[in-house]
């Protein structure tokens, strides 16, 4: 079984029968398919142009939820962030925006 | 079945000589139960421990209360705990004494049946060396329980003290010694007493 | 070959264990179990089992120890007694839920309160609802053979729980008896090997173990223990078979003694069982129609099948060597009563409370037994629950 069969096998609705015994949960990182980005009630917003790219915000982030791709910060993975803005509370150039859900547009 | 009941002193060695007991009449074939009766470990209190000894298989796990024969390893035990309570009329009463025969008779006026006395203190010290009443109290228990004759005996305890003092070999022989004296020395205290 | 010996209960299970070799022992000492993990380690020392033997600061840790290394995907014992087993308490859930095979030797004694050392079921019967497979021993042969079946019960794939291979402390754990003991190859080949199919310690495959269970998953964990439970009722079943055809002594869920035309019976668990079988047979001998049931398997409970031994037993005596206190009996007593409800109505029942803390039973007090129950036929009012062999 795949990570992801596993994570689409066994959730909510699965009746006993699909349950592992002692739920034993098979596959490691799972949590990549747990799209944990909709408890989000609080945005970050990136503003690119004033970002100076010194990767503060990376490693706070507890969800892993900003991509880096050669020593560059990409944009948020809104799949699985929480919202929880450590990332604008290290960021010492103001890069970071923190809006209500919903209101992304408005920045 | 027969059912054999020790009594003796917390560390005195009377639980080990019912399990000797019980290895002894197991070489013979016979089915065997040795077990004390157990409780907090308290050197010098009076303890119990038990024999059965039978040739279908044994099913019982209550202690006994009708043996056929009582062992005291202490005679100092006779005055404070009933030993031959519940022994059957016609059981056998082993005691580990040096007292005068009519003492001990006077002891248990009621008693039908056979009361014997061993010098086991006495013997174990000629033989072995030391105070150690379990060899041959186990040769007496032998005796009386008539589950082997006396030859196949002494040939299993030979085998079994070639054994147990592979490393110290010096001992089998007074060992054999006391279990050779203890066998010849039981005998019924009345019978004693009246040739005195 | 197999060959006759004479040991003691604790020796007997030692033996198990050492042809088992299992790759993990973790314990703690307490009486009457305390020679168990003596003799493992005096096994391990003279080089004859290569089994990791843990000496835990507590039964806290030598249940949490076999459920890591349980986990980890090896085969991991304990043994334990009374407030030892008390100790182990959540554990024990944990070990159940998780569906790890662990096996305990129980050595019954009677949980304290006041402290006593000899033997009752109170300790197992606290356990009963804990999710494990308990399995009680009449003698060291019945404990020597339990033990070589458990793993065997335990691993199986429809099944994946722990046993416990309980018997009475004392009275079989510290008695000799003679014994059949099996060779260390036949006894072995039995027990066969553990290979798991997802343990920790695979490379090739990771694994998260005891998760937590939010609402959404926690009843249909249970539902699934409840089903394993179940399927071990064919297990036991087969592996018992398998076992009386390999060496010739065979098990059920129960025993049941001169059952077939009994009127009287009584039911009970351990090492009394055989005290019990020498009354029915004097009381055979009188014409009394005496029988006894004895439960080897507690969990799972074989209700059904207790339903159909009792039809045609007048009066039944449910014998519990510990009491629930509930003001009606003991757990036993709660058990097969239900058992019996609705399926084999009309029984006259007392439930009798004996043996706590040791005290002894004799063939008299089974005599004293199946004389009431006699009674109860004829009309006397049975008692739902007395206590026997107490100083009244």
């Amino acid at each position: 079984m795949t990570k992801e069969n596993m994570m689409r096998m066994i959730n909510e609705t699965s009746s006993w029968r699909e349950i592992t015994a002692g739920g034993f949960v098979y596959g490691e990182g799972n949590s990549e398919f747990f799209n944990t980005g909709d408890w989000r009630v609080r945005t970050p917003v990136w503003d690119e142009s004033k970002c100076k790219q010194c990767l503060l915000c990376y490693p706070v982030c507890p969800d892993s939820s900003i991509p880096a791709k050669n020593g560059k910060r990409l944009d948020f993975d809104f799949d699985h962030c929480k919202g929880c803005a450590i990332c604008a509370r290290v960021c010492p150039f103001g890069a970071i925006a923190v809006v209500a859900a919903g209101e992304e547009d408005a920045q | 079945m027969i059912e054999i009941r020790w009594h003796g002193r917390g560390g005195q060695g009377a639980k080990t000589a019912a399990l000797l007991l019980a290895d002894a009449a197991f070489e013979t074939g016979l089915y065997v139960q040795g077990f004390p009766e157990y409780g907090p470990e308290r050197m010098g209190a009076p303890i119990t421990a038990y024999n059965r000894l039978s040739e279908s298989p044994i099913r019982v796990h209550s202690n006994i209360y009708d043996p056929d024969i009582v062992v005291v390893v202490d005679e100092t035990l006779l005055k404070s705990v009933d030993v031959a309570a519940g022994l059957k009329e016609t059981g056998k009463l082993l005691i580990n004494t040096n007292s005068e025969p009519e003492s001990v008779l006077k002891a248990f006026p009621g008693f039908k049946g056979s009361i014997y006395a061993i010098d086991a203190a006495d013997i174990s010290r000629r033989t072995i060396g030391r105070n150690l009443p379990n060899t041959p109290l186990l040769s007496a228990v032998v005796k009386l329980s008539g589950i082997m004759d006396e030859e196949s005996f002494f040939e299993n305890m030979k085998k079994a003290f070639r054994e147990k003092f592979s490393h110290k070999t010096e001992m089998i022989d007074g060992n054999m010694n006391a279990v050779r004296e203890a066998w010849a020395s039981v005998v019924p205290l009345n019978e004693v007493a009246a040739r005195n | 070959m197999s060959r006759k010996d004479r040991m003691s209960g604790n020796q007997a299970i030692a033996v198990a264990i050492r042809q088992i070799n299992p790759d993990v022992i973790a314990a703690f000492p307490i009486t009457p179990s305390t020679e168990i993990p003596q003799y493992v380690s005096a096994f391990k020392a003279d080089g004859l089992i290569d089994t990791e033997f843990i000496a835990v600061e507590s039964e806290h840790s030598a249940m949490s120890a076999c459920i890591g290394a349980s986990a980890a995907g090896v085969r991991a014992m304990t043994a334990t007694s009374s407030a030892g087993m008390a100790l182990m308490y959540e554990l024990l859930y944990v070990a159940a839920s998780d569906r790890l095979p662990i096996v305990m030797a129980a050595v019954n004694r009677a949980l304290t309160g006041p402290i006593n050392i000899n033997a009752d079921h109170s300790d197992s019967m606290g356990a009963k609802d804990s999710g494990w497979i308990q399995i009680y021993s009449e003698n060291a042969q019945e404990a020597y053979d339990n033990m070589l079946m458990a793993h065997r019960i335990a691993e199986h794939p429809d099944v994946l729980l722990p046993v416990m291979i309980c018997q009475d402390g004392f009275i079989t754990s510290h008695a000799i008896e003679n014994i059949v003991i099996e060779d260390d190859e036949s006894a072995r080949a039995f027990t066969g090997e553990y290979n798991p199919a997802k343990h920790l310690l695979n490379p090739k495959e990771s694994l998260g173990v005891g998760p937590y269970s939010v609402s959404a998953f926690y009843m249909e964990m249970k539902r699934s223990q409840f089903e394993a439970m179940n399927n071990a009722r064919k297990v036991i079943r087969d592996v018992s078979e398998d076992f009386a055809k390999r060496m010739g002594r065979s098990y059920g869920m129960f025993e049941a003694y001169r059952m077939e035309d009994a009127e009287t019976a009584v039911l009970l668990m351990g090492s009394s069982a055989g005290t019990g079988k020498d009354a029915v047979d004097a009381l055979r001998e009188k014409g009394v129609k005496a029988g006894l049931v004895k439960l080897r398997v507690f969990r799972p409970f074989p209700a059904e099948e207790l339903a159909t031994v009792f039809r045609g037993v007048k009066a039944l005596g449910i014998m519990d060597k510990c009491d629930g206190f509930s003001g009606n009996g003991g757990p036993l007593g709660a058990e097969v009563r239900a058992a019996l409800y609705g399926k084999s109505d009309g029984i006259k029942t007392c439930n009798y409370i004996f043996g706590l803390g040791g005290r002894d039973i004799k063939v008299e007090d089974f005599r004293v037994i199946f004389g009431e129950l006699k009674d109860g036929i004829d009309g006397k009012p049975l008692p739902d629950c007395r206590y026997i062999g107490v100083r009244g």
